[in-house]
């Protein structure tokens, strides 16, 4: 069903306060929003016990659903169209009610299954991602899913530990630099700018590389040999979401 | 002078506005600027948090505030935010700067570099390496041909016996002048080891390592090694404490502090006691050895055997998160005479600085246990153990000097090799026992010292039966198989 974008609002409020906060929302306290509840009451998707508010089986999918669409639809304003900071939730807040169900798995393996928002909040994982789907054409790769000589530009690091995306910064990995990768067998060794490194396995998950020729992408339909298996419906999404801006 | 460029970074406007606010809130004295103060704060550094904390009293909280307000209005962590903007300011200077030419194809250091690096190739250089370098430089040419020099031709022949005369016209009571130049004497024994056997094999080791260093091969090492090492509980930077080690495992149990937790602390600690020789012992057993490669293979394979079993085993029982592995690749580079040199120096003067007192009073103690008799007891009590696992009762006495300094007790096992007393199947068992046997006094102290008593003891308490253990078992397979050496 398409729910309207105040609805899909108050579901990821109560996903958040369920699943990440671990403290259910008094009815009181959604009084603001009381016409929305009392219909997702009514379609079975909240209960209310002990005047907390929680989602029913039917209404959690749909929840984690919409997070997924908006953290995702972050990280793609982020990542690719370079909005800052200060305007990505409200953007994406308006962007995740375009993504419809099937496009949010393209946006994904597009982004090659990102696992946090820019926020560090953890996306939840989609159909695509349980499959580690790579059949579309993505745009950004782990460096360890790079094959020896490709380059690109670091589009963002995901370290699961804050010592970790320090010492990558101190070495000069950062968003927006050239890498190139130079083997990946015993350890991965790549290049950024003028220095080379060696990492680990883990290491090399957590850089994120932006392979060349998107932004030749914009607005060309057929010049890439390299994006022809494609589907016709993605490409058409690129150009949409490339020429927003 | 750039004319146009700003001369400082420009953060973002709620950094340099909180930046301003920490600064003026920010009473106390610091050996830096108030701003650096500021902007490491920001940055989350906790050393500096502490200090100011310290420092600062009930000010700090309101710089708490002044943080996590910055921080709101960010999506990423603000070290992040900052390090990107001047990562920024770095390219605008450079864009105004340096203009780069293209490279034509990859230069010779490259292709060489790539080389060492590739699997294939770069297992057999590893090899190459440590044959060369460490096989024919410090084994043959430093323990063969500059000891042979030194000690035979210099000390024996002509220092030693001038020594000899001298004491005897000086000192006319035996057991006193024993102390100086008798077996276990001052100038006989300590000094002669010190000068003769240890300095050439050391120096020539510090030289090797040092070219090595220079060259920038380390890395290209780690980078090789890293995935071997992960199964033994550390990733490819304890590289460095384990070659260092090949040197001196003194040292290297003090390089160990560079490493990031303390299980991986821990886990090199052990195998530098254990399984790492350190180069006077490496050098003794390699000039021993060398006339036989087939015991050369065998205590190699054993040596290897250790390190990667115990390794292993550590890595399951000592509890405690992996570490990731990331170094730079420096350029690979010609090293320079006069910096290999000026290092080797700065380490020989080290090394004789820590060593020397102690071949002195090494010398002394076992010149006092020989006079009051109780080394004999301990010998005696060895003497079981060592027959037990196939060897010559005299070797208890090379495991007895080999608790003051392993080189020692290698050198001894040299002597016993030069009178006939032990050659074939009981020499490697010797030379395997005697490498894993228990780490000299100075690498025990430094262990305490780095680890604490706890982990040093327990560490001993596992390498003394271990060692034996292992002689014991080669012994009997080598036997059993009817190997002949």
């Amino acid at each position: 069903m398409q729910l309207e974008e105040n609805t899909e609002e108050l579901l990821e409020t109560l996903w958040i306060r369920q699943k990440e906060k671990k403290s259910l929302p008094s009815v009181e306290e959604l009084a603001d929003n009381k016409p929305i509840l009392d219909k997702l009451l009514d379609e079975g998707y909240v209960s209310v016990a002990d005047n907390k508010v929680s989602l029913t089986k039917k209404g959690l999918p749909e929840a984690k659903s919409v997070i997924r669409r908006h953290r995702l639809a972050e990280r793609l304003l982020y990542d690719v169209l370079g909005t800052s900071d200060m305007l990505l939730h409200d953007k994406a807040c308006k962007f995740e009610h375009l993504l419809d169900r099937g496009l949010d798995e393209s946006i994904c393996i597009l982004l090659g299954h990102p696992k946090v928002c820019p926020h560090g909040k953890a996306i939840p994982a989609g159909n695509c991602c349980k499959q580690q789907k790579t059949q579309a054409q993505k745009v950004v790769y782990p460096l360890s899913q790079l094959s020896s000589g490709q380059h690109g530009k670091v589009a963002y690091i995901h370290a699961p530990e804050t010592g970790q995306l320090q010492k990558l910064m101190s070495m000069g990995v950062l968003p927006g630099e050239p890498i190139k990768l130079v083997q990946s067998f015993p350890s991965y060794v790549f290049e950024v700018r003028h220095s080379q490194f060696a990492a680990d396995d883990d290491i090399a998950q957590a850089i994120y590389v932006r392979l060349p020729g998107q932004e030749e992408l914009v607005g060309k339909e057929e010049t890439s040999t390299s994006e022809t298996n494609a589907s016709p419906k993605k490409r058409g999404l690129w150009n949409t979401l490339l020429r927003r801006d | 002078m750039l004319k146009d460029a700003p001369k400082q970074i420009v953060y973002g406007a709620a950094i340099e506005s909180a930046i301003d606010s920490i600064q003026k809130l920010l009473a106390g004295n610091y050996a830096v600027s108030k701003k650096a103060i500021a902007i490491l704060l920001l940055q989350g550094d906790t050393e500096i948090a502490d200090k100011v904390k310290a420092r600062e009293g009930d000010h700090f909280e309101r710089i708490t505030e002044i943080i996590s307000q910055a921080q709101s209005g960010y999506g990423q962590e603000l070290s992040y935010v900052m390090a990107m903007s001047r990562q920024q300011h770095a390219r605008d200077i450079l864009a105004k700067t340096v203009v780069s030419q293209p490279k034509i194809g990859k230069g010779f250091a490259e292709r060489l570099s790539r080389i060492t690096m590739h699997p294939v190739t770069g297992i057999p250089i590893l090899i190459a390496v440590l044959y060369v370098g460490l096989y024919w430089f410090v084994g043959v040419f430093g323990a063969g041909t500059l000891v042979g020099l030194l000690e035979e031709n210099l000390f024996q022949d002509w220092l030693n016996p001038l020594l000899l005369d001298a004491f005897e016209w000086l000192i006319p009571v035996d057991w006193l002048r024993n102390l100086f130049v008798g077996e276990f004497g001052i100038f006989t024994m300590g000094l002669t080891y010190a000068f003769a056997i240890i300095l050439p094999i050391v120096g020539t080791f510090f030289i090797v390592f040092s070219i090595i260093e220079d060259s920038g091969y380390l890395p290209r090492l780690a980078m090789l090694l890293d995935r071997i090492f992960k199964k033994i509980g550390l990733s490819g930077r304890a590289v460095i404490p384990m070659v260092l080690g090949l040197g001196c495992d003194t040292m290297a149990t003090i390089v160990t502090r560079t490493q990031e937790t303390k299980r991986e602390r821990i886990i090199t600690t052990l195998l530098l006691a254990l399984a790492i020789p350190c180069s006077a012992q490496l050098g003794v057993i390699l000039g021993i050895l060398s006339t036989n490669g087939m015991a050369l293979l065998i205590w190699i394979i054993t040596m290897l055997f250790v390190l990667l079993l115990i390794g292993y085993l550590a890595s399951k029982v000592i509890p405690g998160k992996k570490t990731n592995f990331y170094m730079e690749i420096p350029p690979l580079r010609l090293p320079r005479l006069s910096n290999v040199l000026a290092k080797t120096y700065a380490r020989l003067q080290w090394y004789l600085k820590e060593v020397v007192p102690f071949f002195v009073l090494a010398s002394f103690v076992l010149w006092l246990g020989d006079l009051t008799g109780v080394f004999d007891y301990v010998i005696k009590g060895l003497e079981p153990i060592v027959r037990g696992i196939g060897l010559p009762n005299e070797t208890s006495e090379v495991f007895l000097i080999g608790f003051f300094r392993r080189d020692f007790g290698a050198a001894g096992l040299y002597t016993m090799v030069e009178d006939g007393l032990i050659a074939g199947v009981p020499l490697v068992v010797a030379a395997v026992t005697l490498t894993l046997f228990v780490p000299c006094i100075a690498q025990f102290l430094v262990m305490i010292k780095e680890r604490g008593k706890k982990v040093a003891l327990a560490i001993t308490a596992f390498v003394f039966p271990f060692a034996f253990f292992v002689g014991f078992l080669l012994n009997t397979i080598l036997n059993a198989l009817g190997i002949k050496l």
